[in-house]
This record gives structure tokens, sequence and C-alpha cells, in this order.
């Protein structure tokens, strides 16, 4: 099974959207190493003709008469928003200066 | 001692009941003295994260008032709660242990809360938590430690171990926990309380922060039996707004928890598995904590229980398939704290974009071992990898599945250790993810398989409570209720008291 490096847990920080410092990146690769070593375990079973399980429910597709259900109202979801500008959830922008 | 006040706090849910049922005490008098109790030790035991103080006495007014004008009330009315901090309350702080979701206020409440609310109970506060119920000992908490009752140098289990804390610290009669892998069970086993994890789907999440939404299952802590079951019968049973939740009614659990105290286990078919801390699978399980296991199956097979071995294999693999599907649940279910609806935003200075406040908010907002699993399920979940690890634990999640059929083709129950050590002291593990995953163990085939399984106190090693797991077949909750009960009272009955009034009145 292949190991974790330190430029694997950049790459994966990245795409995790986690900012992490050099310090974490050190110390995370080994740790990571360690517990991927430990889970990779689960390669030993004799898993050929076995379906894998996502849940433990055997359930599908359930459906509610499509009504209008009462929801939350502007004001309560803007008050927990992080910022709010003219009756709007304030975002930092997505596009670059160039573009 | 400070009266009657203190007394409240050591009685248990059916004894708060009666009193307030019969107007011997009001519910402002129950309320007022775990107020007190937390004041006075909450600060020694670090079990909440935020109490409600006012707000509970004016609930509980309410309910005396309701009384006064004889209003027809539940059995519950007036009876304080705990409950741990990743059940969402309305107006009421709910940040899951994290940063992340410091000062954020919920528009709504979870299911659970709402129909423990409407049984008439009055909510005292929020417990503790490992960060997003990612840890086995309360450590992971963005906000505090938390103490065993038992050794106050000793973690109180994870990741309910606020509540685990609060119950057995007398903070609180009862608490709602969640059980991911065993966060219900291994803290109630290393405080001395009952802890029991519903089957998957029977108990519904809405509301519920999501961690690994497969496995999450919310459930009691008690102190008896028969009050876990009656908290279960409250917060149980469908809800549309689980699409997860089954539209089956529940069994009669307190009756069972009645019938098991009653003591008669005979045509019972008890299986010990064989993989946890049977022979040849001792490795890092105490001496004192099998010595309990045998004994509490002793004591079972005393009532009439026929006792067998039973072996499942491929439950030496639910650990390593554990740690892969929890993981990667929980990279995506985590990908929603971006700091733009709700909860932390950082960085937000005009010149970044919104990526970078993203990685920003979230390095900031999460903790160390939040990080670490949502790195390795981003991991496990990639590309190239997905099929070796993520694919091959759902196949693993098959065989313990079967195994747990086939075990249960011969008996009616399987028995365990709880955990395989007891309380382990605070830091021990704090550096090495692989020694603290290995605390939940005996408690992680059956959250694979969604199967109900308890915690009950089985004993003390080395002064420190050991429990026994019992596990059930799906939707058969009520076996574990009457086999714990059994045990319980048996031993309550031999010991003359229960095992939690060693740790004595503060």
């Amino acid at each position: 099974m292949s190991s974790i490096s330190r430029e694997d847990v950049a790459h994966l920080a990245r795409l995790s959207r986690l900012a992490v410092t050099d310090e974490e990146l050190d110390r995370f690769a080994g740790q990571l190493d360690q517990v991927l070593a430990a889970v990779a375990r689960v390669g030993e079973a004799a898993v050929a003709d076995v379906p894998p399980m996502t849940h433990a429910v055997p359930l599908t597709n359930v459906l509610r008469p499509d009504e209008v259900t009462p929801s939350l109202s502007r004001d309560v979801v803007l008050a927990g928003a992080p910022a709010a500008e003219d009756g709007r959830i304030r975002v930092p922008r997505i596009l670059g200066d160039a573009e | 001692m400070t009266g009657t006040s203190s007394d409240l706090t050591r009685v248990d849910v059916a004894g708060l009941s009666r009193l307030l049922s019969s107007g011997e005490v009001s519910a402002v008098e129950v309320t007022r003295a775990h107020l007190d109790r937390i004041a006075a030790d909450d600060g020694r035991l670090g079990a909440y994260l935020h109490v409600e103080d006012d707000a509970a006495l004016a609930a509980a007014a309410a309910v005396d008032q309701a009384r006064a004008t004889g209003a027809e009330l539940g059995p519950l009315a007036g009876v304080p709660v705990a409950l741990k901090d990743l059940v969402v309350t309305e107006g009421v702080p709910t940040t899951s242990g994290s940063k992340i979701l410091e000062g954020w206020l919920p528009p709504y409440s979870a299911t659970v809360a709402t129909r423990l609310a409407e049984a008439g109970t009055v909510l005292l506060g929020k417990t503790n938590m490992d960060e997003f119920a990612m840890g086995s000992s309360t450590e992971n908490s963005a906000y505090q430690v938390t103490r065993n009752p038992w050794d106050t140098d000793r973690i109180p289990g994870g990741s309910s171990g606020g509540s685990s804390a609060a119950v057995a610290g007398h903070l609180a009669p009862w608490s709602i926990g969640t059980d991911t892998g065993g966060s219900i069970r291994q803290p109630a086993a290393v405080t001395g309380l009952v802890g029991h994890k519903p089957t998957y789907g029977s108990v519904s999440r809405y509301g519920l922060i999501a961690f690994s939404s497969s496995l999450d299952q919310a459930g009691p802590m008690a102190r008896t039996v028969l009050d876990a079951a009656v908290m279960h019968e409250v917060i149980g049973g469908h809800d549309p707004r689980d699409s997860t939740s089954i539209d089956t009614p529940l069994a009669r659990l307190a009756d069972a928890a009645r019938e098991g105290a009653a003591g008669d286990l005979r045509g019972v078919r008890v299986g010990v598995v064989r993989e946890l801390g049977g022979e040849g699978h001792t490795d890092g399980y105490e001496p004192g904590v099998l010595a309990r296991t045998r004994e509490a199956i002793e004591v079972l097979a005393g009532l009439g229980a026929e006792v067998t071995e039973v072996s499942c294999p491929s439950f030496d693999l639910a650990l390593p398939a554990y740690y892969l599907i929890a993981p990667s649940e929980a990279s995506s279910n985590l990908a929603r704290y971006e700091g733009v609806r709700f909860g932390l935003r950082a960085g937000d200075d005009g010149s970044r974009d919104l990526d970078e406040v993203m990685a920003l908010t979230r390095e900031q907002g999460f903790g160390p071992e939040v990080k670490r699993r949502i790195i390795l399920g981003t991991y496990a979940l990639s590309s190239g990898y997905y099929d070796a690890y993520y694919g091959q634990a759902q196949k693993v999640r098959t065989l313990i599945t079967r195994d747990f059929g086939a075990a249960f083709a011969d008996v009616d129950v399987l028995v365990s250790p709880t955990m395989p050590t007891v309380a382990f002291p605070i830091g021990a593990r704090v550096d090495d993810p692989i020694a603290m995953y290995a605390a939940d163990l005996c408690t992680l085939p059956a959250s694979l398989a969604g199967l109900p399984a308890i915690s009950v106190p089985s004993g003390l090693s080395d002064g420190l409570p050991v429990g026994l797991q019992v596990m059930a077949p799906a939707l058969a909750d009520e076996r574990c209720y009457r086999i714990a009960a059994a045990l319980e009272a048996a031993q309550d009955a031999t010991r003359g008291h229960r095992l939690l009034d060693e740790l004595g009145a503060a």
C-alpha cells in the first residue's frame, strides 16, 4: 500500500480548502502515514464477490407530497450569516482582478 | 449537603417523576438543585459548554404553573435534561465542540430536542464533546477539558464526555448523547452509566450536526437502565424530516427493562464474542476489564441465560473499516463549513477572494483531529485510491454485517466488554491517534452494521467503572434493555446499592 507524503498532505489540504501551516504539514504527514498504515489492513479481507454496504437501512426514494411547507424566514437566516447586506448574505469576491 | 436541594440531584429520573407528579417537589426546586450543583461543581468537571440558568428556571416555573392550574401533564414534566452540544437547539448556543460554530444561535431545533421539550423536560444546558464528535476522550473539544467524576485526572470517555461527566457527576439526571463509533457506550462505560445506541434509523437525525451520516445515532445516557429506556421511548420513532428514519413502531422498551429487572433470563441465548476479548484476542484488554466481563456473564448465566461462545472473524477489521468510512463521510459533511452562510468567517478583509477566505476560515475554525480526518477522508475518496480504501471498507462492512447475521441465527444477543480498558489518564493518548482509536475497538462492529447496543456497568477495576456491551439484531433494542436490566438488578442486589453510589455524595 502507498504511503502519504508531505506533498500529498499539502495537495489534499488544498483540495479540502484548509490553509494548513508548515508545522501542521510536518505533523500531519507523519500521523496520517501511521493511520493509513493501520487502516490499509482492510486490504487483507477476501472480498472479491462481496457487495459494498453503504448504509444499514435498505431505503430508497423517500418521497413526500410536493406541497409548500413552512420554512425559515429571510431575516432569521441572515441573522446567522457571518455578513449580511441589503437583505442578502455578503460574500467575498469570487472573481480575480483580471477577470 | 445543602438540604433537600443537593438530595434532588441524586434521585434518578423514575424517582424525580414520582416526586414531581405527586407534588412533593416543584419543577423549580428540582431545576434549581441541579443549577446549584452545576455552579458548585462544574468548574471541577467541565461538563457543560452552556448552562441555561434563568431560562431553565422559567421553563420549570411554567411546568409548575401548568400543574397548579390542573393541566394534564406527562410523567416527565419538570424533569431536567442535558443535551450534547451537537443537538441543535433554537436560540440556544450550539457549537458541536468547534470554534467554527462559536456564537452560532440555531434557527430551529432537532427532533430529539423538540420531543423532550414536548414531554415537559427542562433543558439545563449543552454538554462538552470532542469537536464534531471526532474522538474518544472529549480532549478534542475546542473549548475545555472534561474530567471523569471517578478520578478527575482521567478522561470521561468521548465523544459524549460532557454528557457522561454531567450525569455521573450528578449535574444532570440524564442526557442525550450521540454515537457514531461508540460515543454513547464508551463514555457511559468509563463513568459507570447506562448508555444505549439505538438501531440506526430508529431515532431521528434531524437537527443533529452531522459527522458520519451512515453511522450517527442519538440515544440516552442515564444512571439506570429503566431511565435510559424511558428516554429512548420519548425520542424514538419515525420522523418524516429524516429520510433514513425507519417507519416502524418502537418496541416497549421500559417494559422490557422492568421485565429484565425481574431477573428471569431462562430461554435467553447469550453469545460471547471471541474476537472482542476472548481467547487469542486479549491484546490491549486489561485483566480487570476481562474479569468484570466474565463475572457479568456468570451473573447472566445464573439468571438462566444459555451462554455460548460465538466467533465473528470479520470484527478484527472493524477498526480499519470504520476509520476509512467515517473520515470519508466527514470530509463530505464538513464541506458545509465554508464561512459563507453561517458560523465563522476569517480573513474577509476585502483583499482576499472566496477561496482564500474559505481556506482561512476552515484553518482557523477546525482543530487538528478534524483536519486530520478531513484530509484522510479526502484521500480515501480520491480517484485511484477509492477502490483500495473506501470501496474495500464498504465491503468489509458487508462482512461484519454477515457475521452478525450468522451469530444471531444461534443466539439472541451478543456480549463483550464495552471498552478494552478503564478510563485512561488525560493526555495519555492525545498525540497518538492510533492508540486513541483503539478505545472504540469493541463498539465499532455494531455501529458499522447499524445494530442496537447498550453499555451497562459490570463493576469496578482499580476503582474505575467497567461496562458490559449487549448487542442485538436491528429493531430488537428491547433485548438490550432486558439483559442490561437483569444484570443491573442482580448486581445492585448483591452489592446492596448502585455502583454509582460508590462515587459518594459531594
